[in-house]
């Protein structure tokens, strides 16, 4: 019961703290949260899975662009069904053909589907509707958008959670660590690949939905920005990917920096991030806090 | 009826036939060594059965139900367990995880405390009860080969592959081995296995089969086998027409 008292007093805390910060600050916190939920939702799949996935901006614009196409027909509500099932659709296909590649190729796949789709909706506007651009008016406060994504993130790390303990967590773990072994004892690769990544990419398109009406103006370049994608898996790698709360941990001071960086030296702001995700790679693969877990066994090793 | 029937499998390679038309029935219970010299297409008979490899031709069978064409995960849901002569264990997982897996995704599908029951069983047959929670990353060679065994008997399987499963192990190791072996035969478990230490083999298989170039050359008992003049021949290397 304590367990789950100490994560819901949090939720509560960060649920009210809109009341307390400026209209800036409350952006912040929109970005932060919406990483949170961008880097849990790639752990869901990757961090178990191993498997690299660089699709998560095609899952984040198409949700932004389904809110974008479809926010003056239809209810808010359902805009955002729509958008799940559009994603889990996707995922569903994408999956079917791409998880059986390995590697090197399935990462290079999943970057090629976030271009493909990109070029796609580009071509349709220009050639079909004839624009480039949408406008998103929908009546949705700042804060009513942080709730719904601190309500996502929320979800999204319960549901990691609830997954780690049934067998379907188990499984992830097994084909992360050696298919072949996966195989032989009785676990269906396909299908609980598949299962992850199908959330995953659903929760992924939730949070480009949600965060859409921030943007106000859309368009292709905008909302299917690679850097979501490579700062997503930057974030989950430096909290660790295979905990729990890694990668909201790595997310949040990650965002904040980018967001100082970019603020403050906007030209040479890449170049920070290309070099960060290189020191990520090499000092902590398995993430921070895997790191204090070293560092807290090697003290014990030296106090015995 | 839960005999292993082996009818005519063949797996080519590009231009190499590494299993011939080989055919045999495994006898429900009964515990069969599986010989020949490197190369021979022992593995790749293990891989055949288990699934990993599909077989270009033949059909492969557990009592009626049939086991070619089907992927890995049915066939070892289907009864059929193994170990890999290139030992692989899953480092990121404690050892009781590691041997629950085959209890909660095998044939017999328990979850929560079943599949601990079952696991901690496992774990306490090959004698590593003890270090349940430990992470499989931290073990020595020989646990590992231990735990990979542990594995494939939480499966609680009908036949049980080993691939050399007692390479490796120093004489003390060796003779606990045999007695693990032969304790699982006991409990009813069909046991092919493929191996090199001719002492185990006399102390465990009445029965051998011996390949050569992929072909199945012998397949009798233990004792005629190993007097068996082709049998010396492929294990000399000699060319089977000279
Ligand atoms: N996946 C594969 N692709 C191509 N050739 C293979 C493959 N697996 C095995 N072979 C070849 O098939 C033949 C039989 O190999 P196999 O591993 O079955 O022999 P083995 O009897 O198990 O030998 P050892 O005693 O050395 O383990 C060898 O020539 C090997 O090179
Ligand atoms: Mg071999």
């Amino acid at each position: 019961m304590t367990r789950l008292l100490l994560p819901l007093a949090g939720l509560v805390v960060l649920a009210a703290l809109p009341g307390f910060v400026s209209e800036y600050g409350l952006g912040l916190m929109i970005g932060a949260v919406t990483y949170v939920t961008l880097a849990s939702a790639w752990a869901l799949f990757s961090g178990y899975t191993r498997y690299i996935s660089l699709a998560t901006v095609a899952f984040y614009g198409t949700g932004a662009y389904v809110v974008a196409v479809l926010n003056e027909v239809l209810p808010y509500p359902l805009v955002l069904l729509v958008a799940a099932l559009i994603g889990g659709a996707m995922a569903l296909v994408v999956g079917l053909s791409t998880l059986r590649l390995a590697g090197v190729y399935f990462v290079i796949f999943t970057f090629g589907l976030s271009e493909l789709v990109r070029q796609l909706i580009t071509w349709y506007e220009v050639n079909v509707t004839g624009t480039l651009g949408r406008y998103i008016f929908l009546d949705i406060s700042a804060r009513g958008i942080y709730w719904q994504m601190l309500a996502l993130a929320a979800v999204t790390i319960g549901l990691t959670a609830w997954i780690h303990r049934r067998p379907l967590g188990l499984a992830l773990r097994v084909v992360g660590d050696d298919e072949t072994v996966a195989a032989h004892s009785g676990i269906n690769l396909a299908r609980t690949k598949l299962i992850a990544f199908v959330l995953s990419s659903v929760i992924l398109t939730l949070a480009g939905a949600i965060v859409s009406p921030r943007w106000v103006y859309v368009e292709p370049s905008i909302v299917f920005n690679p850097t979501v994608s490579f700062l997503t898996v930057i974030m989950a790698l430096l909290g660790g990917a295979n905990r729990l709360v890694g990668p909201a941990l790595g997310a949040v001071p990650l965002f904040l920096t980018f967001e100082w960086l970019s603020a403050n030296f906007p030209d040479t702001y890449s170049i920070f991030m290309g070099l960060l995700f290189i020191g990520v790679v090499f000092a902590l693969p398995e993430g921070v806090l895997a790191g204090v877990d070293r560092l807290r066994a090697r003290k014990l090793r030296a106090a015995a | 009826m839960t005999d292993l029937i082996v009818d005519n499998a063949r797996k080519d390679f590009g231009g190499l036939r590494a299993v011939n038309d080989v055919s045999f029935t495994l006898g429900s219970g009964e515990i069969a060594g599986l010989l020949g010299p490197n190369g021979s297409g022992k593995t790749t008979l293990i891989n055949l059965i288990s699934g990993a490899l599909p077989p270009s031709a033949g059909r492969i069978a557990l009592g009626s139900v049939q086991l070619s064409g089907r992927r890995p995960d049915l066939i070892a849901r289907a009864g059929v367990a193994r170990t890999f002569q290139l030992v692989r264990t899953l480092p990121s997982l404690t050892l009781i995880e590691n041997v629950m897996i085959t209890a909660v995704f095998g044939s017999s599908s328990h979850w929560g405390s079943a599949a601990r029951r079952v696991a901690e069983e496992a774990l306490a047959t090959v004698g590593l009860a003890d270090r349940a929670n430990a992470a499989a990353a931290d073990l020595t060679y020989i646990d590992q080969k231990r735990l990979e065994l542990a594995r494939a008997i939480a499966a609680e399987p009908k036949v049980l592959l080993l691939d050399e499963w007692l390479a490796g192990l120093n004489p003390t190791e060796l003779q606990e081995g045999i007695e693990l072996i032969r304790s699982l035969t006991r409990s009813g478990i069909s046991i092919l296995m493929v191996e090199h230490i001719m002492d185990a083999v006399r102390a465990l298989c009445p029965r051998v089969l011996v390949m050569n170039s992929g072909r199945l050359i012998a397949d009798e008992a233990t004792g005629a086998a190993l007097s068996d003049p082709a049998v010396i021949a492929a294990y000399l290397g000699e060319d089977e027409d000279a």
